[in-house]
């Protein structure tokens, strides 16, 4: 079974019939010689460093392209994973670049790898898992009809009670502490208190929050990584004798399964074509440009990922800044100032509440995506004007973000862009998260509801999440981004972005458009909406209130209780697997969560793991708490469709019980594993 | 007879009302207490109970907002009608042809950027505008090194540092610069320029005043601005004025409650190029207990023996700066921006300043270059030594000989300002504008020589700013960015080149 119908980006590099020989496929780097061959077959050496030097690297990608083709063409499995590319395991007919001999055909089909190869094996699956069976894939897409609202599940009020208590606990006992330490231990607290003449340098409620509650948890925060954050992460051990106050390093390191970083596509690799590609570019241009974008900080190479960006998004122009926090930072100031309002998303990230506070323009706030309370003020807003003068305000730009990373929820684009239509203002989509990791081709939420890009004036993302490297852009049409050029702070006085990002960005944008490689792109996106759609649903089904839209990566599970942070992140880390747990005041006081972030480096058998962990961990803990109307129902028997279930359900409601009535989930562990891949092709219920 | 009937009713809704308040448990205790109280006051009773019912009034009485009180009450179809009519500007204004100008001329480098660097119009230039000081752009240890990191930590860590965002190489790093400059702890943020906007409203809030000098960068400004501090301005690098200041807001505050205070500053300034007398600034700091923040973004890795900044080019001890706000992207081509201080003001960030917590960490392979150019620039001050040499031979072509501009720059930055002589814009009556545009003219007429230089390019002004908003505004000028990479003769034929495309321009006929 060949890959290669369901590939749409195939066309590209339209492969020959299997008969193509070997020398006629190197042809393709144009300028290819027999020495090229050579270099190609160095590509796949275990050293790197023992590639040429005068290689190209677009030579070396095109390269790597063709060989995966002729890789797809003669290997009967479905499988195009990056690891795939390197494995030289299955010798068969026809010659390969990597076998040992090309003139002679090898006689036996079966070579096991030596202990070298089998490392290296190990330490690409470590970064990017191989996908476990062909059916482990999804497309990411909006399924019509009118986008749901996801379902808020509330625990048992003994939860949110016990939550509200152990709060007011903690921060008694916190005060007490201070109280007496502050008399007893002054050196300690000396800046937190006024002394000769200087004032505290931080004493607000914040700072008491991070001291006394904080402080407790802390060992499950900034834990020091080492190595790559792919598909696993090694972590590396620390222990306090001071309650969390100090850390000593204990000289050992752990790895864990990674469901902390935003590596939604798997980019996070020191090897495989973005890496290649990224030390062909550190050799030509340095680790730096050494200016901002606004002097000579321009590369050629920094036109090239412009350029890419803009076509990857569907805009006309785009800019690539250092970093995403400052992108935002500096993007409002360019675009409003007096006499303007910014609406935004009461959930929206801290860098764009920096930079519309920076734009002097005012601030408004509507619900969580809540469309219709956007729209109530919307109409306020514009038929008062601006306060006191009630003059019409220059310009509304309404920010909204592609998804949101504590909640797992995603925007309602389409009814935002029916308002946008009818009240005219202008539209800011932040997809720090969505960009890669949604929608059929990765391009974000437009991609995933089928809206065109014009409909959004502003795209402006982050390279630090799907794409493995570190940055931000804005993508626009070609008269705005000229504009921001010239007047945007972050281009004027940012440092330009290094080189190395740049080729990380180029490789991977390629790879996802399935220029480079084709197929694996497509393959990775896939894989992420496959991961993301069968935790979900395994997590639901276990009992877990779980927050967020069913194709969303980012999945929190929520947990309530202060203390049951500390705990989760403890038993999980046992179980060998690192989670981000969150609490206040990044989320609301009472919903604590801990947060896994889906990656398409991770494999079916990865996300067993882990629904075994919580499985565990949620009875210990108590975390079953849903009531069932967030989903994880039974399946449907068959032959009954979901249209036969909601008429049921009307009758029902009509009848004798008044309400529709939901049974908790409670699944037993096997059936979810059973189950799962079957159904997650399934709307989910 | 009906009064008297009345009367009766009443007596005995009273004894009713009277045995069944009496029953009620602690109503004995309530009625001496009120008649202990108020003494059998009856006008006070009276009083508070018209308080009580006003209570009872105020709290079942309708919300209402006491920000909106010129809310214009309207109907549905009035709404729709001011919906229709309401025509927004476009989001951007049209560009100007200035701007139009800049976007196009902006050069293009292809390939690595060095001392000679290759332009997209096929030409190779001499790069004087890059802050490629030591040459390290193209130093291939450097790029060994980075290569390897690359191949054990990938690209990007793909997390903040509060979440598995932090490495073992941005421990390290970290403690490297703390143990260059001297100062107890470090922490490193992903971008330089987003640092101290960043650290300034960590620790400086609504209420504190900070005390700041009116040439300040733009990051600096947007720090301020974020913080909502009170901020007092003084006269660009003048002691004196500062000290009238600080003693002015000493002053003012001696009757109020006691706030935090900061004195905000440069080391080099990233506008005019000179630098901070700081012996004098912390002993000003000291007598009127302020803490100062001090931005070493053009110092750090430049001044001093071994590049550890001001602090070590005037012999303080880095220790008595509260915090150091540097770069790591400018001199030390490398990547991101670091704050230095005591270990609370350190942690204190981790937590509450927003480019560190809300932002991914730097990438690896950029946090270990610039641990690796600190060692250079420790085991090797020769580095420093060879750029010195060539600011001088630049100097010597340009400040003394031009009659049109001189160098506002300190004699040990490697960063040039050249800005136009004052009798040269009193006399013609150039303004701003006019001034942008002729240095815009000399760095093309540099450009079309084989010199590439540019200009301090002046502060975004924030849209729909009135002329009341726009404070200090920093002169025009050319900036020349001196390199290692070039030999004593070039240097001299590219400050040749300079002052004759300026003088060209300058005396061209109009």
């Amino acid at each position: 079974m060949s890959r290669k119908p369901l590939n749409p980006f195939a066309s590209t590099y339209q492969p020959s019939p299997t008969t193509t020989t070997y020398d006629e496929k190197y042809e393709m780097p144009r300028r290819a010689s027999s020495p090229r061959v050579k270099k190609f077959a160095n590509f796949f050496s275990t050293s790197p460093k023992s590639k040429s030097e005068t290689q190209t690297a677009t030579a070396a990608l095109l390269a790597a392209a063709s060989a995966q083709q002729q890789f797809l063409l003669n290997t009967p499995s479905s499988q195009i994973s990056s690891p795939s590319l390197s494995l030289p395991t299955i010798s068969l007919s026809t010659a390969r670049a990597d076998s040992a001999n090309m003139d002679e055909p090898p006689t036996t089909l079966f070579q096991p790898p030596s202990p070298a190869e089998a490392r290296r094996i190990a330490k690409a699956h470590a970064q990017f898992g191989p996908l476990g069976h062909p059916t482990h894939r999804y497309t990411s897409r909006h399924q019509g009809g009118a986008f749901p609202e996801p379902v808020m599940d509330e625990p048992p009020y003994w939860y949110l009670l016990t939550t509200y208590l152990s709060y007011l606990i903690l921060i008694v006992f916190g005060h007490v502490r201070d109280y007496f330490g502050k008399r007893f231990r002054k050196h300690d607290y000396r800046h937190l208190q006024a002394h000769d003449g200087y004032a505290a340098l931080n004493s607000d409620f914040d700072n008491f929050y991070v001291r006394r509650l904080k402080m407790r948890i802390n060992d499950c925060f900034a834990r020091p990584v080492t190595g790559v954050p792919g598909r696993y992460i090694t972590l590396i051990d620390r222990k306090s004798d001071d309650h969390n106050l100090h850390f000593k390093l204990t000289g050992t390191t752990t790895e864990t399964l990674n469901m902390s970083s935003y590596n939604y596509l798997g980019f996070a690799q020191s090897q495989g074509p973005c890496a290649d590609y990224v030390e062909e570019i550190i050799k030509k241009y340095g680790l730096t440009v050494g200016s901002t974008r606004g002097d000579v900080g321009t590369t050629d190479l920094h036109v090239d990922v412009e350029e890419l960006i803009a076509r990857f998004v569907g805009k006309q122009s785009a800019m690539v800044f250092s970093m995403g926090f400052g992108t935002n930072a500096t993007a409002f100031p360019a675009l409003i100032g007096k006499g303007c309002l910014v609406i935004s998303d009461e959930l929206n990230h801290a860098s764009i509440r920096f930079g519309a506070r920076l734009s002097g323009a005012m601030i408004e706030m509507f619900r969580h995506n809540d469309v219709k309370d956007l729209e109530r003020l919307l109409r306020e807003v514009i038929s008062q004007g601006q306060p006191r003068t009630h003059r019409p305000w220059k310009r509304i730009l309404v920010v909204v973000e592609g998804l949101y990373s504590m909640e797992g929820t995603m925007c309602n684009l389409p009814g935002i862009v029916a308002l946008k239509k009818k009240y005219k203002f202008n539209l800011f989509v932040d997809e720090a998260h969505s960009i890669g990791a949604l929608g059929p081709k990765g391009k974000g939420v437009c991609d995933y509801f089928g809206i065109n890009p014009a409909d959004v004036d502003i795209l402006m993302g982050t390279l630090t999440k799907s794409f493995g490297a570190n940055g931000g852009y804005i993508a626009g049409d070609k008269a705005i981004i000229d504009k921001l050029r010239v007047s945007n702070a972050g281009s004027l006085y940012g440092e330009s972005p290094a080189p190395a990002l740049l080729a990380q960005i180029s490789a991977s944008l390629r790879i996802i458009a399935g220029e480079f490689v084709p197929g694996q792109g497509e393959e990775r996106l896939q894989r992420l909406a496959f991961n993301s759609r069968y935790l979900r649903l395994g997590l639901k089904r276990l009992g877990f209130i779980v927050y967020g839209h069913d194709d969303s990566p980012i999945i929190p599970v929520l947990l309530y209780n202060p203390a049951k942070m500390p705990a989760f992140s403890h038993e999980m880390l046992k179980r060998k697997i690192s989670v981000v747990v969150v609490g206040y005041p990044a989320t609301p006081l009472v919903s604590s969560r801990a947060r896994f972030c889906v990656s398409a480096s991770h494999t079916k058998d990865d996300l067993d793991r882990l629904l075994e962990a919580c499985d565990e961990i949620g009875n210990v803990l108590q975390l079953k708490f849903s009531s069932g109307i967030a989903g994880g129902a039974e399946p449907l028997p068959e032959g009954v469709t979901p249209e036969m279930e909601k008429e049921w359900k009307r009758a029902e409601k009509n009848g004798v019980q008044g309400e529709i009535t939901y049974q908790p989930p409670r699944w037993k562990l096997d059936d979810v594993l059973k189950r799962g891949v079957q159904d997650v092709k399934a709307p989910l219920r | 007879m009906d009064l008297q009937y009345a009367q009766h009713w009443l007596n005995d809704i009273l004894n009713e009302v009277s045995t069944q308040f009496q029953k009620v448990p602690g109503s004995a205790i309530f009625l001496r207490y009120v008649k202990s109280s108020y003494q059998n006051d009856p006008v006070r009773s009276a009083v508070e109970l018209f308080l009580v019912l006003f209570a009872i009034r105020y709290l079942l009485s309708p919300k209402y907002s006491t920000q909106k009180k010129s809310y214009v009450t309207l109907s549905d179809e009035e709404i729709d009608e001011l919906v229709d009519d309401w025509t927004p500007e476009p989001l951007v204004a049209p560009q100007t042809q200035f701007e139009e100008a800049e976007n196009e001329k902006r050069p293009i480098i292809v390939g690595p950027t060095g001392p000679k660097s290759k332009l997209s119009n096929g030409r190779t230039v001499t790069n004087l505008a890059s802050y490629n000081f030591y040459n390290l752009v193209g130093n291939e240890t450097l790029k060994e090194k980075a290569i390897q990191v690359l191949r054990t930590y990938g690209v990007g860590p793909c997390s903040p540092p509060g979440f598995y965002g932090t490495q073992d190489v941005h421990i390290k790093t970290e403690a490297d610069i703390a143990a260059h400059l001297g100062a107890p702890a470090c922490i490193m943020y992903a971008q330089a320029f987003s640092t101290i906007s960043s650290v300034i409203p960590a620790f400086s809030k609504r209420g504190d005043i900070i005390v700041a000098d009116k040439a300040v960068n733009y990051a600096i400004r947007k720090g301020i601005q974020i913080s909502r501090s009170t901020v007092r301005w003084y006269e660009h690098n003048d002691l004196e004025d500062m000290e009238r200041v600080l003693g002015k807001v000493v002053r003012e505050q001696s009757k109020k409650p006691l706030t935090r205070r900061f004195i905000v500053t440069e080391g080099l300034f990233e506008n005019v190029g000179d630098m901070l007398d700081l012996p004098k600034t912390i002993e000003l700091k000291l007598k009127y207990k302020f803490r100062l923040i001090l931005d070493e973004t053009w110092s750090f890795g430049v001044l001093g023996r071994t590049g550890r900044g001001i602090t070590e080019h005037q012999n303080v001890d880095a220790a008595e700066v509260d915090m150091i706000v540097g770069s790591l992207a400018g001199p030390l081509c490398a990547g991101g921006g670091f704050c230095a201080g005591s270990d609370e003001i350190v942690e204190h960030q981790r937590i509450s300043a927003a480019a560190y917590t809300f932002s991914a960490a730097l990438p690896a392979m950029l946090a270990t270059t610039a641990s690796e150019v600190l060692s250079m620039l420790e085991s090797n001050p020769e580095m420093l030594t060879s750029v010195r040499d060539n600011i001088k031979t630049m100097w010597a072509q340009l400040d003394p000989r031009s009659d049109w501009i001189y160098c506002t720059s300190s004699a040990e930055n490697p960063i040039m300002i050249l800005a136009l002589k004052l009798e040269v814009v009193l006399g013609r009556k150039l303004s701003m504008a006019d001034q942008e545009q002729l240095l815009q003219e000399v760095v093309d007429e540099t450009l079309a020589n084989g010199v590439m230089i540019t200009r301090v390019k002046s502060m975004p002004r924030a849209i729909n700013a009135t002329s009341k908003d726009v404070g200090w505004e920093l002169q025009p000028a050319l900036k020349v960015c001196i390199t290692s990479g070039l030999s004593r003769k070039e240097i001299e034929r590219a400050g040749i080149t300079i002052r004759h495309a300026v003088t060209k321009i300058m005396t061209r006929k109009r």
